[in-house]
């Protein structure tokens, strides 16, 4: 095993997730995820950031295996957990026979049941995701009851108290009903469910975005002490670049189903290369006119184009200032630019 | 860099897509205590179930339905234990069949009876609404007529219950191909004018059930209801397959239940725990709603004579056999019109009231 491998704890190269969408009579394939890989840290937050609608829910839950992946491969704690067996050569190419078919290696599909305790989510919406006919207790006690976490009813409930402390909750309130709760008090039950497994990594997806902004800061101060605490990996999904650039670690940046951009929060931050995370960038207001007249602002024209009817080449070329003839062509590849920042672009 | 710069740098990589010039420092003050405090507020701790009959109570239609509901129930129970008629035979007096007991108006007695009163100075129990043309009293008449019409209106409700519970949970919890085929056939069941098939398929059962139920416990009924029992379960139970299959299927793609599938929670725990405790509402409510709908079908199909077998008797064939006398003895046909109106109305306002109290997309 090589270092790289034993110094990472999840590992997603060349995942797919193609959803098929109805058009007319026949299906075609909605690129949601197209073509991604990362690798994350144990201990470590990767901040995933882009528009709506760019795939970031679909990423986080189809390394979770909660949507069975197009293709990819998915490596967790060292174990490959998932492979649809494309082979790619030092060059990331695929590896293909005389027809151009890809030639397949080992495939792999692991019981995810095991590591349903390792790798966790806290969901977008903190209404719709708790069952509302359930007791905190029952929403919290139901990884515990079916990983079998516990030996008698006593410790089971010693368990929910506690994890309900831990996310800053009533622990009085066990028996009440998630609708009885307000929105940041609900984030906190989902959080408290995800940690009950006591998982090492865990998907954030837009964690945040739907509480009221003093919560948020909260809920953000929460997970990073919860990190510090249990030494648990985020996979950290928002628009939001204020909360993703706070709690992140390193910060990835999507377009289409497709990775931009992917560098240290704080090099991405003073360092930013690839246009569309420029102009996400330059869509933030400057207070200072001076630095404003200085800085040469990005203003994002037109609309993000459907997912499927994708823009030949780089995804980004319909909007981007600095397309050239090559950017509708080929594909831009993520290159690493030093500093471990790697940009997906022609151009930049 | 100094480090006020640092903290501009900072700051631009902030919000990306809130436009922050709208908002002023006043937005951004921080909350209070209280304010705090606001967001923090509990609901008042109470159960589904609870809160659900808390809003009922609130409703003063349905309990209106539930005490009318209640008081027929109440009736139809006590009533034939005080009551010393028959609902199938001529009344008699001291023995004798009383010839002269036929076409009685409410509360009268009739000759026979004037004279067993008067030479033993006994009173007999008043014929409430008076008697049929056969000599029978009305009101126990009446009461066992009800007793089967909710009866059947019961059953009938149960059967499309486990039917559509069983086949919606399928095809909803399968989906793709399973559930395409499966609703196909809902579809077209549904799409049968279905009085004309109740009908039909009454006709012809009537004639082959009646020859295989003779001497058997069946009988009693008559091959009229049990047909109409086929028929419900033939055909009823489309709407309610329906139905459940389209909550299961909004709850199998709900978030809580892909939170439960993340956590590593198994099919058969989600459709316990999960989807079946969701559906709960809608299941009751439309069984509910499904049991005037029967009644009414039964009534129905008695009036037009393909009910149950005298002498045993429903709201439906009593008004069917008031028909004849309309014009004298308007009585009759009203009475159990009535009956028919209020329970039907009453349940229909119940079942209304209980969607309003517990279906959860109102709340
Ligand atoms: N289950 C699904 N079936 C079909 N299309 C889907 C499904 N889930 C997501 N999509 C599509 O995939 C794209 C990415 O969605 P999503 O991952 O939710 O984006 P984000 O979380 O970044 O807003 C969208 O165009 C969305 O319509
Ligand atoms: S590859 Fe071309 S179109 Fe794409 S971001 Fe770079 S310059 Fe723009
Ligand atoms: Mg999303």
């Amino acid at each position: 095993m090589s270092e790289k491998e034993t110094k990472n704890l999840l590992e997603v190269s060349h995942l797919k997730q193609y959803f098929p969408v109805s058009q007319g009579l026949h299906k075609v394939p909605l690129k949601a995820v197209d073509d991604i890989s990362f690798a994350i840290r144990p201990g470590e937050t990767l901040g995933l950031v882009g528009e709506s609608g760019c795939g970031k829910t679909t990423v986080g839950r189809t390394l979770l295996r909660l949507y069975e992946p197009t293709a990819g491969k998915i490596t967790f704690d060292g174990e490959v957990l998932f492979d649809s067996g494309e082979q790619y050569d030092e060059n990331d190419k695929l590896i293909v026979d005389a027809t151009g078919r890809p030639i397949y290696g080992k495939k792999v599909n692991k019981d995810m049941l095991p590591y349903r305790k390792e790798m966790q989510m806290v969901f977008q919406d903190p209404y719709s995701s708790l069952n509302p006919r359930m007791t905190v207790e029952d929403i919290i006690g139901e990884p515990l009851d079916v990983h079998k976490l516990y030996s008698s009813k006593a410790e089971r409930r010693d368990k929910i108290l506690s994890l309900m402390e831990l996310v800053g909750l009533n622990a009085e309130h066990a028996m009440r009903y998630a609708h009885e709760f307000s929105g940041g008090q609900r984030q906190r039950i989902g959080i408290a469910r995800a940690l009950a497994v006591d998982p090492k990594f865990i998907v954030c997806d837009e964690a945040v975005s739907a509480l009221d902004v003093s919560i948020q800061a909260q809920v953000v101060n929460m997970f990073e002490e919860l990190q510090e605490k249990l030494g648990v990996a985020y996979l950290f999904i928002a628009h939001d670049l204020l909360v993703v650039h706070h709690i992140s670690d390193r910060i990835a940046v999507m377009y289409l189903g497709r990775m931009m951009e992917i560098a240290d929060a704080d090099e991405l931050n003073n360092n930013p290369m690839h246009p569309y995370t420029l102009s996400l960038l330059s869509a933030v207001p400057i207070p200072d006119p001076e630095t404003a007249r200085k800085s040469s602002r990005i203003v994002l024209e037109g609309d993000v184009p459907s997912p499927l009817h994708m823009p030949s080449g780089c995804p980004f070329r319909t909007r981007c200032k600095y397309a050239t003839e090559q950017c509708a062509m080929e594909m831009p590849q993520l290159k690493d630019r030093g500093n471990g920042h790697f940009v997906a672009c022609h151009n930049k | 860099m100094s480090n006020e710069n640092l903290e501009l740098k900072k700051r631009q990589i902030l919000s990306s897509q809130v436009d922050l010039s709208k908002f002023n420092s006043k937005n951004f003050e921080k909350a209070t205590d209280e304010e705090k405090a606001q967001q923090e507020v509990m609901g008042e701790s109470t159960t589904f179930f609870k809160d659900g009959m808390r809003r009922l109570k609130k409703n003063p239609l349905a309990m209106g339905s539930i005490v009318v509901l209640a008081l027929i129930i109440a009736i139809i129970i006590i009533a034939p234990i005080f009551v010393p008629y028959s609902y199938s035979d001529m009344i008699t007096v001291n023995g004798v069949r009383d010839k002269s007991a036929s076409n009685l108006g409410m509360f009268e007695y009739s000759n026979a009876e004037m004279k067993y009163m008067e030479s033993t100075g006994e009173s007999l129990f008043p014929h409430i609404f008076g008697t049929d043309s056969l000599g029978r009293d009305y009101f126990i008449r009446v009461i066992y007529g009800t007793r089967v019409s909710l009866s059947v209106g019961i059953v009938a409700a149960i059967m499309v219950l486990i039917i559509g519970l069983i086949y919606g949970s399928v095809s909803g919890y399968f989906g793709g191909k399973v559930d395409m085929i499966m609703m196909r056939i809902v579809d077209i069941i549904y799409s049968l004018p279905d009085m004309l098939i109740i009908i039909l398929l009454s006709v012809v059962l009537k004639e082959v059930l009646a020859s295989k139920i003779k001497g058997t416990a069946l009988a009693a009924l008559g091959p009229n209801m049990i047909s109409m029992f086929f028929v419900f379960g033939l055909l009823y139970w489309v709407t309610m397959a329906r139905l459940i299959r389209g909550q299961i299927l909004t709850i199998k793609n709900s978030e809580y239940v892909l939170a439960a599938r993340c956590i590593g929670t198994k099919d058969g725990r989600i459709l316990r725990r999960h989807i079946l405790p969701n559906c709960l509402s809608v299941i009751i409510i439309t069984t509910a709603l499904q049991v005037p709908s029967a009644i009414f079908t039964e009534s129905y199909l008695s009036f037009l004579g393909l009910g149950v077998s005298a002498p045993l008797t429903s709201l439906g064939s009593l008004a069917n056999d008031a028909r004849g006398a309309m014009q004298s003895y308007p009585s009759r046909l009203v009475i159990p019109a009535v009956i028919i109106c209020l329970i039907v109305l009453a349940l229909n306002l119940l079942g209304d009231g209980l969607r309003d109290a517990f279906d959860s997309k109102l709340n």
